[in-house]
């Protein structure tokens, strides 16, 4: 152990800690911006770019930034020495500086974490003014990057980079016209990029945010033409609390859809009953693909990949096309939601199409970018007209003068509102799996299943397998969240180190859960824990808990698709991926 | 039977030189030597730099020391029939000392070498880089012989750290220090470095080292690779130094013919072989850490030190890295002995260092000197004083990161310590002289304005804190600034050196720290006074005609490029304030001393 001082207070730690864990440790709080620490996932960003964190260590010439120093024993540290305090608020304002002052009107405003550390600090002017650096504005279908504001802090790069290994943001030019920006200064949209949002998730100020689609919603719903939809998905339940103050892993789910309801919606629908149709087709090609391999057709494919997640199959088309025909070609919940209501329910309440407006509310921003996919939509018109994050919908309930937490709980419309506990758990990494496990498990043995819980295929490991026993088959599961471990494992299966017959991948660490959309965590990793815990939770209070037990979807096929992979679903249900390796576009 | 080569004409083609046609010159002196059958008795070497780059291109007759300067290619001829034929010089070719006016015969008697010692530069200008054979000749190589068949890794390491050799690209770490923490590191697989990345503006100490003698460079990174363990060098070179880099593909090509790179060296079985890594010139590349990243193909941007490279350097494994002149000192360290070395240089400092000697000053050039020569012997003895007669007004040493030095520091001893306790730093070897015409708020801005572009925009005091010390001295220098804008300035100076995070941010606001200090009235001049003693803000001054002088000949106003100046022949004319650029044209042409500047 080493020993030191830190502002009078004695200190002991172990070798390896930073300046900055040992005074955290101890109850001194030093002001910190570029830092990041995701600690659950084993994320750090410590570039010691900000030089906010600045602190004096006695006999060295100049100031240490606390996140990068290691302690070494007989340190005598002090964090908020004149020298100290002069040094930081110089910096601060130096930032400033360069940065943009519309906080007003900035889409970060609240949850800026350079605007709150400029309160902190008590800065009330900005003496050192000057030109201020310039960058063009970036609009994709998902994100979009306002460079003026970035202050450099590096943290996307590191979840661009190391976490999802997507490799698209990175610093490019030099001294004082350094930007983060796709390589050749490309946009987004003709980018590798897989819309996932953890930049956005990270990003401390508002260089990266999400395209914001509350207005367009507002304006539908005030068009009395239009009959305007909507669907929610399951981890919007486990974290919408937060933006209106409520502990972490509260479930909302009543009160989100009384908020829905009284914004406007004609219909407020779950996402849940579409990831349970979800399971019923994907459960089938699983079944047919198992049974045709244990058959001995040495056409088949396996292991079948998971494909609800939008930025992991964009991820697929542009890093591994070779495996296009792997991955199982349901289409994702939201995407079978649109398509069955802008035909089946249209046809049902007699709306032509291009008078239903499906709204989705998602964890995600990638699902921005699938709703605007080709292949989604019917003669320009698309299934799901566009996507609001979880953040957006916060913002829309606290404009609509929603008293969030004084509402009473609702309940979903039908046909589309009942679901199972298995479709809850697809908000968390090991659901989906765990969702298809349940109805594969009784269709194959044909046997009922008593114990749904498959713990096995939970936690928070970034790469985890496990086996299931289907009555004497020994069934190999993969799973792999954020993307940096879906390529692992997906290298490990090309080069033929494991074997397994299925792989749930989700793009996101923890899965929706902690999806590009959800509300800002600033950091603290147990909040992802928290809903993952309610998101089980949710489940175990559901009386139906597998998804070809929902009676909706029962009637779904007997009215409308006849069964899983019947024609109809194939038209309505499936997709098919592309090739994006030559989709690059360099300007 | 073949008469013996006699006399040898070296020919400088460093790339000063060449820039004067010493390629044109050097064939012309062969084709005249062939001419007049002379082949056999003088032979034209085309060597590196001789340092003297003021009176380039040179010729040096050995063994007379002859020594030509300025000498075009059709000046062969005379050279060749009369010096080499008939031995006598070519007197209008000789240097002229500039203070008794008289030819100076040889290069021994020249005060531009007087007082150098030339230890790093020993070979340049005196073999042909392109021959190892020339090296070999100046006992090339011996050292990499001895410590191999002679010597353990330990007590090589122990005769550099006797040496008190300490690195020459700036910061003075002590050279055999290093090598012990490499070797000590424990790795498969560990790394020497060259940094050859030598950015000061007008600073080129390196790239003739690796011109004029490559070999010695090759050799050095060998005996370091011996001694920390390690079997592969990696020369990091900007690619805008073409010819160092020809020359140095050669030297490896004819090290690795003669056994001297490449598997088991002197039948020891150790190898060591080097390659050739190109940056593409940006000043931060110096810094090592963001060196490695660049070698490694990452963006060029230092890191958090620790782990230091010697720990954890290029692809993560031990990497020892020293500048291009610590490693020319290495061989003649180990043949000659420390304690040779030691008594070379003062204290704390030993041995010597080279400097690019530049600004306004008569010997513009490369010099070699003991470590503890004083400035005053630099500028006035080797440089040869002011140019034009002016006044001495100030020094700037360490290159962009250095500071200004004045009158009061010209006795000062010129080491790593007292730079630095003198507000300025031993750097790479960059010395800019300046005179009364300069003005010390535009030099600062003429740094920063580099450092601005050079910053590699990591952290945020140097990417932002110095555009900001940029701007502030822009608009002192436009006669806009106010006292409290010098105290902006002296506090964001402060902070900068204070919180950045690598040698660039910390030591880029120098300049301006150093001029503050030293020439405090002049800055209160420019706020308070809005005057630029100097007139080179052209914001603070102008021109004026004096109506007493002025004979109304018109050749102002003729010579006026925006035509701002009035007046009726043999009237005395007047200057339009308002459309003035302040070309100073006028002032240039007027015969009659009618025009001033206020």
């Amino acid at each position: 152990m080493i020993k030191l001082i830190i502002d009078k207070k004695t200190v002991e730690v172990k070798p390896g800690t930073t300046i900055l864990q040992a005074a955290d440790s101890i109850g001194i709080h030093i002001p910190r911006l570029c830092y990041m620490n995701l600690s659950d996932f084993n994320i750090e960003n410590k570039p010691g770019g900000c030089r906010v964190c600045v602190v004096e260590v006695e006999g060295r010439r100049n100031l240490a930034p606390a996140c990068a120093t290691e302690c070494a024993e007989g340190m005598v540290v002090n964090t908020h020495s004149i020298r100290v305090l002069n040094a930081r608020k110089t910096v601060m304002q130096l930032i400033l500086s360069d940065h943009p002052f519309d906080c007003l009107v900035c889409a970060k405003s609240g949850n800026c974490e350079l605007q709150e550390l400029a309160q902190t600090m008590g800065i009330r002017d900005i003496p050192y003014q000057g030109e201020q650096s310039t960058y063009r504005e970036d609009t994709s279908p998902s994100i979009i990057r306002e460079v003026d504001k970035c202050i450099m802090c590096r943290r996307c790069e590191v979840m661009c980079n190391e976490v999802q290994t997507v490799g698209v943001l990175s610093a490019i030019n030099r001294g004082f016209t350094s930007v983060v920006a796709p390589a050749f200064e490309m946009n987004l949209d003709h980018s590798e990029c897989t819309f996932c949002g953890q930049c956005v998730n990270v990003c401390p100020t508002g260089a990266l945010t999400e395209v914001d689609h509350t207005n367009q919603l507002i304006n539908d719903l005030a068009d009395s033409s239009k009959t305007v939809i909507v669907q929610t998905a399951p981890a919007v339940r486990a974290a919408l609390g937060e933006a209106f103050g409520m502990k972490p892993g509260t479930l909302v789910t009543g009160k989100l859809v009384s908020a829905l309801r009284e914004l406007g919606f004609d219909y407020v629908f779950d996402t849940d009953f579409a990831a349970d149709l979800t399971i019923m087709e994907e459960g089938a090609e699983v079944l047919d693909r198992l049974t045709k391999f244990l058959n001995g057709d040495k056409n088949v494919k396996l292991p079948i990949l998971t494909s609800c997640c939008p930025a992991w199959v964009k991820f697929f088309e542009h890093q591994f096309p070779q495996l296009k025909d792997i991955p199982s070609t349901a289409r994702s919940p939201q995407q079978m939601f649109g398509s069955i209501a802008k035909s089946y329910f249209a046809e049902k309440i007699g709306v032509d199409r291009k008078n239903l407006v499906v709204v989705s509310i998602m964890p995600c921003v990638a699902k921005k970018y699938e709703c605007t996919r080709e292949e989604f939509s019917v003669d320009g018109n698309p299934d799901v007209d566009y996507s609001v994050s979880t953040r957006e919908l916060a913002n829309l309930i606290k404009r609509a003068n929603i008293d969030f937490i004084a509402l009473p709980d609702g309940d979903f419309d039908n046909p589309f509102g009942e679901s199972t506990g298995a479709s809850v758990i697809f908000g968390t990494t090991g659901g989906v799996i765990e969702a298809a496990v349940r109805t594969t498990y009784e269709l194959y043995t044909k046997k009922h299943l008593d114990k749904v819980d498959f713990k096995q295929l939970r936690g928070m490991e970034g790469i985890r397998s496990a086996k299931v026993d289907f009555n004497g088959l020994e069934l190999n599961i993969g799973i792999a969240h954020g993307l940096g471990n879906a390529r692992k494992l997906l290298e490990e299966v090309i080069e033929g180190k494991c074997a397994y017959h299925a792989i749930e991948i989700m793009a996101c660490p923890g899965g929706c859960i902690g999806g590009g959309g959800q509300p800002y965590i600033h950091g603290d990793t147990s909040i992802l824990k928290a809903r993952q815990k309610a998101v089980y939770e949710e489940d175990v209070n559901k009386t139906l808990r597998k998804s070809h037990e929902n009676p909706y979807i029962i009637r779904l096929y007997e009215e409308f698709l006849g069964k899983p992979l019947s024609e109809k679903s194939h038209n309505l249900l499936h997709t098919h991926y592309f090739d994006r390796k030559k989709e690059i576009i360099i300007e | 039977m073949a008469k013996q080569i006699k006399m040898h004409l070296l020919v400088c083609c460093g790339t000063g030189c060449r820039a004067s046609q010493s390629a044109t010159l050097q064939k012309a002196l062969e084709r005249e030597l062939k001419t007049n059958g002379l082949e056999d008795e003088a032979k034209v070497v085309t060597t590196g730099c001789f340092g003297f780059c003021e009176k380039g291109p040179i010729v040096k007759v050995h063994p007379d020391n002859t020594f030509y300067v300025e000498v075009k290619p059709e000046d062969a001829e005379e050279i060749v029939k009369e010096h080499v034929l008939k031995g006598r010089k070519v007197e209008r070719l000789l240097y002229t000392d500039p203070k008794v006016k008289e030819h100076v015969p040889d290069s021994k008697h020249m005060g531009f070498y007087r007082k150098q010692i030339r230890i790093a530069l020993r070979n340049c200008g005196l073999i042909d880089p392109e021959n190892i054979d020339e090296y070999l000749a100046r006992d090339g190589y011996q050292a990499l012989g001895k410590v191999i068949t002679e010597m353990t890794p330990e007590s090589t390491i122990d005769v550099i750290k006797k040496s008190e050799l300490r690195g020459r690209g700036g910061a003075g770490f002590p050279t055999g220090l290093k090598w012990e923490i490499t070797r000590k590191s424990k790795s498969d697989q560990k790394y020497v470095v060259c940094n050859a990345d030598e950015g000061d503006p007008g600073a080129f100490m390196d790239r003739s080292i690796l011109e004029g003698d490559p070999h010695v460079v090759l050799e050095a990174m060998a005996i370091c690779g011996y001694a920390i363990g390690a079997d592969k060098g990696l020369i990091y070179i900007r690619a805008e130094y073409p010819l160092a880099i020809h020359r140095l593909k050669i030297a490896i090509e004819q090290a690795r013919e003669y056994g001297l790179l490449g598997k088991n060296l002197f039948n020891s079985g150790f190898n060591f072989d080097i390659d050739l890594r190109y940056g593409a010139g940006a000043f931060v590349c110096g810094e090592e850490t963001a060196l490695i990243h660049s070698m490694e193909g990452e963006r060029g941007e230092p890191t958090f030190k620790p782990p230091f490279p010697s720990v954890e350097g290029y692809l993560g494994k031990p990497t020892n890295v020293n500048n291009v002149e610590t490693f020319a000192n290495v061989p003649i360290i180990i043949n000659k002995g420390a304690d040779w070395f030691k008594t070379i240089g003062t204290e704390k400092s030993k041995g010597t260092k080279v400097f690019a000697l530049a600004g306004k000053i008569n010997n513009v050039g490369l010099i070699e000197i003991p470590m503890g020569t004083t400035l005053r012997e630099v500028i006035f003895e080797i440089g040869g004083g002011i140019k034009d007669g002016k006044k001495f007004k100030a020094v700037q040493t360490g290159g962009p990161s250095g500071g200004c030095l004045t009158e009061k520091h010209l006795d000062l001893p010129i080491e790593y310590e007292t730079l630095v306790a003198a507000g300025s730093m031993m750097g790479s070897g960059g010395m800019i002289v300046m005179d009364e015409d300069d003005c010390m708020v535009s030099v600062a801005k003429f740094f920063l304005d580099f450092t601005v572009e050079e910053s590699c925009g990591k952290c945020s005091p140097c990417r932002i804190g110095n555009k900001r010390l940029y701007e502030m001295l822009d608009t002192i220098t436009k006669g806009e600034g106010t006292m409290e804008t010098l105290d902006k300035l002296k506090n964001l100076s402060k902070v900068i050196k204070d919180t950045s995070l690598c040698g660039l941010g910390q030591t880029a606001p120098n300049p301006v720290l150093s001029t503050i200090n030293n020439f405090w009235d002049e800055y209160v001049e420019h706020v308070v006074d809005k005057k630029c003693k100097a007139s080179v803000c052209k914001s603070l001054m102008r021109y004026v005609v004096i109506p007493e002088n002025c004979v109304g000949c018109t050749v102002c106003a003729r010579n006026c490029p925006v035509n701002c100046i009035k007046g009726e022949r043999k009237q005395v004319h007047e200057i339009d304030q308002t459309a003035c650029i302040k070309c100073g044209a006028c002032y240039e042409k007027c015969k009659f001393n009618a025009i001033e500047i206020v």
